[in-house]
């Protein structure tokens, strides 16, 4: 297969979805702190923003509104760092109003799609990360169908602890093995909050509900992720948490997770 | 930047257009054949046999938000609780979140299936006068997913409104996903004969949520539905043992209230993060009656006194002229 055939993603070594049935449980935030520690781990990373309705990758990333402008081979992303190790390509570089709602249906939703992940010049990536909206409908079919031709490594799914959020997730995994995506873990999200007053952990989404599902269904436990208003305001601010944070339990709980995903995909 | 060749990134002109299938936008959507022919633009059929369905359910409120995660189902269940704590009331809870159904899980009533009649599907009772729908109870496993594309999931909210026996019902509570797409334009669609009360929109406090929301506020405004107001969930929290706050999703840009006030709408009231709620949620049953007396229920108790008291006494447009809630940008 020559690269023409294989389009954009000719020079893209891995491809790793994060995905999730719920909404509101983490995917852009864990997109961006992974795509960020594999950027300071010295790779070239790329993040494909499929939320139309919803993209949040922009603003966690700081990287404004940009122009998208071609080169011969394509759409040329946007990148968020000088040195180019950051690439991105989100609807919400294409829209002018930010505020301005995105109302279309499935085949409008999936056309873009379909340009997004074959019209991009995506160059040379280490991994390209895709972003997912909440759900198991036109988004992710038009990702998997147009990354046909292009390995897909696996998925990283998740989840809070709650009962309500492990329930979706459970669909979610029901629609990788369908569609045999491999499931490389299930990063459990919101797990507990320290009081910063009197360092009381309080499990304020319920506890334990991620590493039961991973049991439940065969998965990798990648890890949890505290509640940590300290992330939520640096994402607020398009800020690099693990620059500002390396010290905090929620660095060392993101590190870990990013090592089992690169050791699974270098195995 | 150009969808495919040659056209631009435009919203798709509606299938009832003169310029549907022939807009630039048009160029690469897989029904602009049907569009141009002229074949979409007949109204469905169903919206008048919907309306005709519907005569008997009173008002009807959408709980929308932009954002995925907020509270909406949460919020959904416990105003359909509320509302139903008064006996001589009809309830309804419409689930429309075809790929993650949470209503069933909320209402308790997991494992639950629905049944079929002479008058059409009987929803499943959870009080005497609650009734729920949701997809979750056509589903057999807790695995099962409903990977349909968005026809499909058009044709299941058409059946929900129009196969369903709701019967007489004083509230319908429509549940909805995050975003404003399939699932979002079919049942203003759908409902657009019967009529649709007003929308509830549910945030969280942070930018990030709020960007999402103000694109919720601008769907309502482009398809015409009053919004009733705002309310901002997982508003602050405080620690069971040493009782300070913490904002664990930061207002960094002001929260919902300035949003509130640039955009004229209502605050209808601000809920706090208590872990008991998503306990009682895991559990199905309403913390409204587990507990009673947390800040998040008296919360919840006030914004629903204050709606119920203006759809009951019909002064819901005067409400809504007092307090500017026509978005005037």
């Amino acid at each position: 297969m020559d690269s023409s055939e294989k389009g954009s993603l000719a020079q893209v070594k891995h491809v790793v979805l994060v995905l999730s049935g719920k909404g509101g449980v983490g995917k852009s935030t864990i997109t961006t702190e992974l795509a960020l520690a594999l950027v300071h781990a010295g790779k070239k990373v790329g993040i494909l923003d499929v939320d139309l309705c919803g993209p949040s990758i922009p603003r966690m990333l700081s990287v404004g509104k940009p122009e998208v402008h071609q080169c011969d081979a394509g759409w040329v992303p946007v990148y968020a760092d000088p040195q180019q190790k950051l690439a991105i390509m989100s609807i919400g570089f294409l829209l002018e109003d930010s505020d301005e709602a995105v109302i279309w249906r499935g085949p409008k939703k999936t056309a873009l799609i379909g340009q997004f992940v074959s019209d991009v010049a995506w160059g040379e990536l280490d991994i390209l990360l895709v972003d997912t909206p909440p759900g198991t409908s036109d988004e992710h079919l038009a990702v998997l169908e147009n990354l046909r031709k292009h390995r897909v490594d696996g998925a990283v799914l998740v989840t809070t602890p709650q009962a309500v959020s492990t329930g979706d997730v459970r669909r979610e995994i029901t629609f990788c093995k369908k569609t045999a995506v491999k499931i490389l873990g299930i990063v459990e999200n919101m797990s507990g909050f320290v009081c910063p007053h009197c360092s009381e952990c309080s499990n304020v989404f319920s506890k334990g509900g991620g590493e039961e599902l991973a049991k439940l269904t065969g998965s990798v436990f990648l890890g949890s992720v505290p509640l940590d208003p300290l992330l939520t305001a640096t994402l607020e601010e398009g800020r690099d948490f693990l620059q500002a944070f390396p010290e905090s339990s929620t660095y060392t709980a993101i590190s870990q997770i990013v090592n089992t995903v690169l050791s699974s995909l270098d195995a | 930047w150009e969808v495919s060749s040659g056209e631009s990134l435009n919203d798709c002109p509606g299938t009832s257009s003169d310029q549907a299938g022939k807009s630039s936008a048009c160029q690469g959507c897989p029904n602009q054949n049907i569009c141009a022919s002229g074949a979409a633009k007949a109204p469905d059929p169903a919206i008048e046999e919907i309306r005709q369905k519907l005569t008997s359910v009173k008002h009807k409120i959408l709980v929308l938000s932009g954002k995925g995660g907020v509270g909406k189902s949460t919020f959904s269940a416990h105003l359909s609780h509320a509302l139903a704590s008064d006996d001589s009331k009809e309830i309804a809870l419409l689930d429309v979140d075809i790929c993650g159904p949470s209503i069933p899980k909320i209402m308790g009533l997991e494992g639950e299936q629905v049944h079929q009649s002479g008058s059409g599907w009987s929803p499943v009772y959870v009080e005497d006068n609650l009734a729920v729908m949701s997809i979750g109870f056509l589903l057999s496993s807790p695995d099962d997913a409903v990977i349909w594309r968005g026809p499909k999931k058009n044709g299941m909210i058409k059946q929900f409104l129009r196969d369903v026996d709701w019967g007489e019902v004083d509230y319908l509570i429509v549940d909805t996903p995050p975003g404003t797409s399939d699932e979002h334009l079919s049942i203003v669609q759908y409902l657009s004969g019967a009529g649709i009360d007003g929308a509830v929109i549910i945030t969280t406090p942070q930018e990030v949520s709020l960007q999402d929301v103000r694109k919720e506020i601008r769907f309502c405004k482009k398809v015409k539905i009053p919004v009733i107001g705002v309310i901002e969930n997982m508003s602050g929290f405080v620690c069971p043992k040493c009782k300070n706050t913490s904002q664990i999703f930061p207002p960094t840009t002001g929260g919902a209230q300035r949003m509130c006030e640039e955009l004229n709408l209502p605050l209808l009231g601000r809920v706090p993060l208590d872990p008991r709620i998503g306990r009682s949620c895991d559990e199905g049953r309403s913390f409204l009656t587990e507990v009673p007396d947390s800040p998040a229920a008296v919360a919840y108790q006030n914004i629903v006194q204050s709606n119920v008291y203006c759809l009951q006494n019909h002064c819901f447009f005067i409400f809504q002229m007092y307090v500017k809630i026509y978005i005037s940008f």
